[in-house]
């Protein structure tokens, strides 16, 4: 039996990291956030508007870019599964090499296609006149939290889409139904799991996006924005620590809802 | 013909979101080479800021090749045994220790590093080392190295390569290092250069993490786009890509090989 149990040891060095560098750490925040004054940060981000609405934005933003990234990585993904054609393996290269992009590298990116001196500005320039700046604003957090959130959604749709059962397509087409028929009724279903775990992955990684929205700067309060401004200016460390549980637990939600529905956990960059 | 109206538009946009994707890359890479990049290319070309770059900020980039190989050989020692002992056992406490080991994917950065610098940031002398960035790192990467282990684990049969060696008198740690890890060498290659790109390019951990002495590519990074010109900036982001380029055409090329010999 002793002999059986000789593999048991083999779990000692990852128990040991895992419970001084983050359960003894978790479980710190959960305490430093009830600590003060029976957790009343807790109730602070209930009542103060501005903490509310750092978590509301933050909410509403990630909602749309992950429904935007969902509609645009469909569309992708189901003409790369569908057709083959000569250079499809390098768009699919070049589709998921921006997967581990950290998220400051996305924000220069964004400055570089929608800054002062970007893209978008000389285009703008040209076609009207003005300068098309949307780099600093909500609008360049959206196109930075689209960027890291479409190579994801675009290779898990691509996954899903392989599967497919191409019989279904047929007897559909064969009974007469028509292109938009087709995708509603026979593709979507199908594709449904992968959506709902990419959906969630995507909406995780934008709500704790730290990097992105820190080099652009914007005056939009994210919500790690606002867990760092509280951290470092205002050295309010219970309410950072409230905070960051709060969206801990939000992303670990979406996560725990994605393996339900059997995808796996990309990198989370942003 | 209908058919193919679909199939172009399809592809202008793919090709558009590729665009999308591609175009700032190339952007960043001919600014980070322009002599100026608000006269454009003619006004020449240059690797005079990816010398700037090298002066100002060559600290960096070597502090973070110390930590992604740290990080690295700290996962090999620590995940591939955790990644076994999940494979064989099925428990409550195994089911457990996955959630455990998996829960530092779901949780961001931003709530790890400040856990972190509540235990132990008053002992400053590990607070100022590049092991507090290191601790944090493995941290992060360590659930990637266990699950691309663990999901090669689960597609073999190891028990009977196990219990083969087993009947001709191999001992435990002789089956583990002689049969299950060279088994499972296309996960702990995957695992190697998954946790080399993540510690690399990790920035929401590092930068509540760093100090000013301690300070790796990604924060330098931040601290170059924050202080620097265009021209500096995107020179060091040719560097960076420069580095992280060749572990994401490795593991793109060890993805598709399965594949082609199935």
């Amino acid at each position: 039996m002793k002999k059986n149990r000789q593999y048991s040891l083999l779990i000692i060095p990852a128990l040991i990291v895992s419970l001084a560098f983050f359960l003894l750490p978790m479980a710190k925040l959960v305490w430093l956030s009830l600590a003060e004054q029976h957790g009343i940060s807790y109730w602070y981000i209930l009542t103060k508007p501005m903490y509310l609405k750092s978590l509301w934005s933050t909410f509403l933003l990630s909602a749309v870019v992950t429904i935007a990234s969902l509609v645009i990585a469909t569309i992708v993904g189901l003409f790369l599964t569908r057709y083959e054609f000569k250079g499809k393996s390098v768009l699919v290269a070049m589709l998921s090499f921006p997967l581990v992009f950290p998220g400051v590298v996305i924000g220069f990116f964004v400055i570089m296609l929608a800054g002062r001196q970007g893209l978008f500005a000389e285009l703008g320039l040209a076609l009207t006149g003005e300068r098309w700046t949307l780099a600093y604003s909500i609008s360049g957090l959206f196109i930075g939290y689209l960027y890291f959130s479409i190579p994801r959604v675009v290779l898990t749709v691509m996954g899903a889409a392989e599967k497919l059962d191409h019989n279904l397509i047929e007897a559909g087409r064969s009974l007469g139904a028509n292109r938009w028929q087709l995708l509603r009724d026979v593709t979507l279903p199908a594709l449904t799991p992968g959506l709902i775990s990419s959906g969630s992955i995507c909406f995780a990684t934008s709500m704790g996006a730290f990097g992105t929205a820190f080099t652009l700067a914007t005056n939009l309060n994210v919500l790690p924005m606002t867990i760092y401004t509280e951290f470092t200016l205002n050295a309010n460390f219970a309410m950072a620590a409230a905070l960051s549980l709060i969206l801990g637990f939000i992303t670990w939600l979406c996560l725990t809802i994605a393996r339900r529905q059997g995808g796996s956990s990309l990198g989370m960059g942003g | 013909m209908k058919k193919g109206m679909y199939f172009y538009l399809q592809l202008a946009f793919t090709l558009l979101v590729c665009a999308f994707l591609i175009v700032p890359i190339f952007m960043s890479i001919t600014a980070g080479l322009t002599n100026n990049y608000f006269v454009g290319v003619k006004s020449g070309l240059t690797l005079r800021w990816v010398e700037q770059v090298w002066t100002l900020y060559s600290d960096t980039i070597w502090l973070t090749m110390e930590i992604a190989l740290v990080t690295t050989l700290v996962n090999l020692c620590v995940g591939v045994p955790c990644a076994y002992y999940l494979a064989r056992t099925r428990s409550k406490l195994s089911a457990f220790l996955d959630e455990c080991l998996t829960l530092p994917i779901a949780i961001p950065g931003m709530a790890i590093a400040l856990g972190l610098i509540s235990v132990y940031g008053g002992i400053s002398e590990f607070r100022m080392s590049w092991l507090f960035i290191l601790v944090g790192h493995v941290i992060f990467t360590l659930p990637f190295m266990v699950k691309s282990v663990l999901a090669v684990l689960q597609s073999i049969n190891f028990r009977v390569l196990e219990e083969g060696a087993a009947s001709l008198g191999a001992s435990f740690w002789q089956r583990f290092f002689h049969v299950i890890v060279p088994n499972c060498k296309t996960g702990i290659v995957s695992g190697i250069l998954m946790t080399l790109t993540l510690s690399a390019g990790e920035f929401n951990l590092t930068w509540m993490l760093h100090t000013p002495l301690t300070k790796t590519l990604p924060v330098g990074l931040a601290d170059s786009y924050a202080s620097m010109r265009l021209e500096v900036s995107s020179a060091y982001t040719l560097i960076f890509l420069g580095m992280i380029l060749p572990l994401l055409i490795a593991a793109q090329w060890l993805n598709r090989k399965p594949k082609r010999t199935a």
